[in-house]
């Protein structure tokens, strides 16, 4: 690669125009979130508020069963996490590693589900769990995301890269397929996994659409109905309560994504490194 | 004991027949090389004995055992992969330990194993390290530990040293020789390369297209080849094999219906300049090439037989365009239309002098 100094300068440019464009939204959501109401409104935007209005957060965690938000968002995002890597594991290995009757009609099945929005399925999922008794139950957030086909498909690519010769000598050491699975697959596809798991948390921790139709009472809603319902706050909408909610929000996400980088970069060191 | 015998076995992926009707057995405690050109069946036949394919049909017998169908990690066997196969997420000493582990070894005595195997190849400094941090040596005792520490009764080694560069093949080719004497284990042993067979084995296989050509020591290999592909496989430089239709005219009259006639790259004379030789075949040449190795001097020849290769052990002759190259009688090998050697052949010597037949071509 040429090392040219005027193309880095614009490459460095470039870069930060770009940083700058996704983390406007961003700062500035932050910045509203401290200050006050008629703050809000001034024209030009006031990057920084005269002072820090930290009433806000308690506010908006006040104007509703935060606490139990939260915890629904947790058990439903962390249990959806459980279930899937109790499912696209061995989905993924077998779709990987097996021929079997039929192994490419039920891969086919898989993908195909991954082109039918949620919204198209949401009626008959909605009866199923109506007949089941389970509608405004955490089980109706957590049950229909079970498994993942996007999963299942980026786990089977990174098993079938595990050469043949591994499992091959795990097998003459007499290692059973699931202890195969479990000591040798799974740490391999370590960052295929976390990475997974990271967009599977955030969409689940952040989706409106399906506790918003599964969910009508307190008991059961999360986080994002939760912060949805701040903007009905005194008649209007008061701005600065409603972004120190979404702050709330994507806190615990901020915190995760800053601990699963690390994990992510350590994990590609010793899988690319060969 | 651990006798390895093949009986009958016929591999057959789809319609390619990989392995055809092989017949083998393997002694116990022998350093046995299987030994071929890629392609040959040599790796599918080792992978069989490992249980890593079925066999088609035929049985596989280990010891007393009847093995054909039992699952790999049955069979006390152990297996070095070309590749090594290392676990790459785990520790060396997890890498060795993963077999005692699942063979439900207790901690103490799986402690002292990998402390005795780690000993013998040298690699107690490093077994906290991880397999990528190791050169490819060490990754190979890696592998070999992890095979020895399950004490096995057969040791399989799969191509195990293509890997590695010359000088480090060469070390580790001797310690295997001297891990085999140590242990006193069957070592199964699969190389394409006829000089690694030569030096680490008592006993080779040579298989071509799923048929053994040979199955014989070293040496009988080397000095009586039973067909036109050993000779031409065996020898650095390998036999030359010439059709006897290019040789009539300094031929002595053969009886048998020889068409191809051989001689070792060793047993040329080169003379430079014009000299009668009695008993030998006199070939008027040009010298195309000279590989001086030090010790020996390798020779590309071309006359009217063809091109061939002539190894000298003398100083290296400067003159290249006016040489002759002779070899003698007895040093000849005939083989017939189905490239199958002539053994113990009659010439008549001299056709118009002494008849006085001799026997050439079987040392």
């Amino acid at each position: 690669m040429k090392r040219n100094p005027i193309w880095m300068v614009v490459n460095g440019i470039g870069l930060v125009l770009l940083i700058c464009i996704f983390a406007l939204p961003f700062v500035w959501m932050i910045s509203t979130s401290f200050k006050t109401l008629g703050e809000t409104m001034t024209f030009p935007p006031k990057w920084i508020p005269n002072q820090l209005l930290w009433e806000n957060f308690s506010k908006a965690w006040n104007s509703g069963p935060f606490l139990k938000y939260l915890m629904n968002s947790t058990i439903v995002s962390v249990g959806i996490l459980i279930l899937q890597f109790a499912t696209i594991i061995p989905a993924a290995y077998a779709f990987a590693r097996y021929r079997f009757k039929g192994s490419n009609f039920f891969f086919g099945v898989t993908m195909i589900t991954l082109m039918i929005p949620t919204q198209l399925i949401f009626l008959p999922v909605y009866l199923q769990m109506s007949s089941w008794g389970l509608l405004d139950t955490l089980w109706a957030l957590i049950l229909p995301f079970a498994s993942s086909a996007f999963g299942i498909f980026l786990l089977r690519q990174s098993f079938k890269q595990v050469p043949e010769e591994l499992l091959e000598a795990a097998r003459l050491d007499q290692a059973s397929e699931w202890k195969i699975i479990m000591k040798i697959m799974v740490p391999m596809a370590k960052p295929v996994l976390i990475t997974f798991g990271m967009f599977s948390f955030i969409a689940h921790w952040n989706d409106y659409f399906w506790p918003l139709v599964m969910t009508t009472t307190d008991a059961s809603r999360t986080l994002p109905l939760g912060i949805t319902k701040l903007r009905e706050v005194d008649g209007g909408v008061a701005w600065n309560i409603l972004m120190a909610g979404n702050l709330i929000l994507v806190i615990p996400i901020l915190f995760i994504f800053f601990f699963a980088q690390r994990q992510i970069i350590r994990a590609f060191i010793y899988t690319g490194v060969k | 004991m651990a006798e390895i015998r093949l009986v009958n076995i016929v591999k057959k992926f789809d319609e390619d027949t990989v392995v055809n009707n092989l017949n083998l057995t393997i002694e116990d405690g022998s350093f046995t090389v299987i030994v071929g050109p890629s392609g040959c069946g040599k790796s599918t036949t080792l992978r069989m004995i490992a249980g890593l394919e079925t066999p088609t049909s035929g049985e596989i017998w280990i010891g007393d055992e009847c093995v054909t169908n039992m699952e790999p990690g049955k069979r006390n066997i152990a297996m070095v992969f070309q590749n090594y196969a290392l676990y790459p997420t785990m520790t060396v000493r997890k890498n060795i330990e993963f077999g005692l582990v699942n063979k439900k070894v207790q901690k103490a005595e799986r402690d002292s194993l990998i402390q005795e195997i780690s000993d013998i190849v040298g690699l107690t400094d490093h077994l906290d390290k991880k397999p990528h941090q190791l050169s490819g040596g060490q990754r190979q005792r890696v592998a070999l530990a992890r095979a020895m520490v399950k004490k096995p009764k057969v040791f399989i080694l799969d191509e195990p040293l293509s890997n590695l560069d010359a000088k480090l093949r060469g070390q580790m080719r001797r310690e295997l020789i001297q891990l085999h004497k140590r242990l006193g284990t069957t070592f199964v042993y699969v190389t394409h390369d006829q000089v690694e067979a030569m030096s680490m084995g008592d006993q080779i296989i040579l298989l071509d297209k799923g048929v053994t050509q040979q199955m014989d020591s070293p040496m009988n290999m080397y000095h009586d080849p039973n067909n036109v592909f050993t000779a031409e496989f065996i020898g650095t430089p390998p036999m030359n094999i010439l059709e006897r239709g290019h040789l009539n005219a300094v031929l002595p009259t053969l009886f048998e219906d020889v068409k191809y006639v051989g001689f070792k790259p060793e047993h040329a004379e080169i003379i430079a300049g014009s000299e009668e030789r009695q008993d030998h075949v006199v070939l008027k040449s040009e010298i195309l090439t000279t590989e001086t190795l030090g010790a020996e001097t390798i020779y590309t020849v071309s006359n009217a037989a063809g091109m061939m290769n002539v190894k000298r052990f003398d100083t290296p002759i400067e003159e290249t365009n006016d040489v002759q190259i002779a070899i003698p009688y007895e040093k000849l090998y005939f083989f017939d239309g189905q490239e199958e050697r002539i053994r113990f052949i009659e010439i008549d010597r001299t056709a118009p002098q002494q008849p006085k037949p001799v026997l050439v071509g079987g040392v």
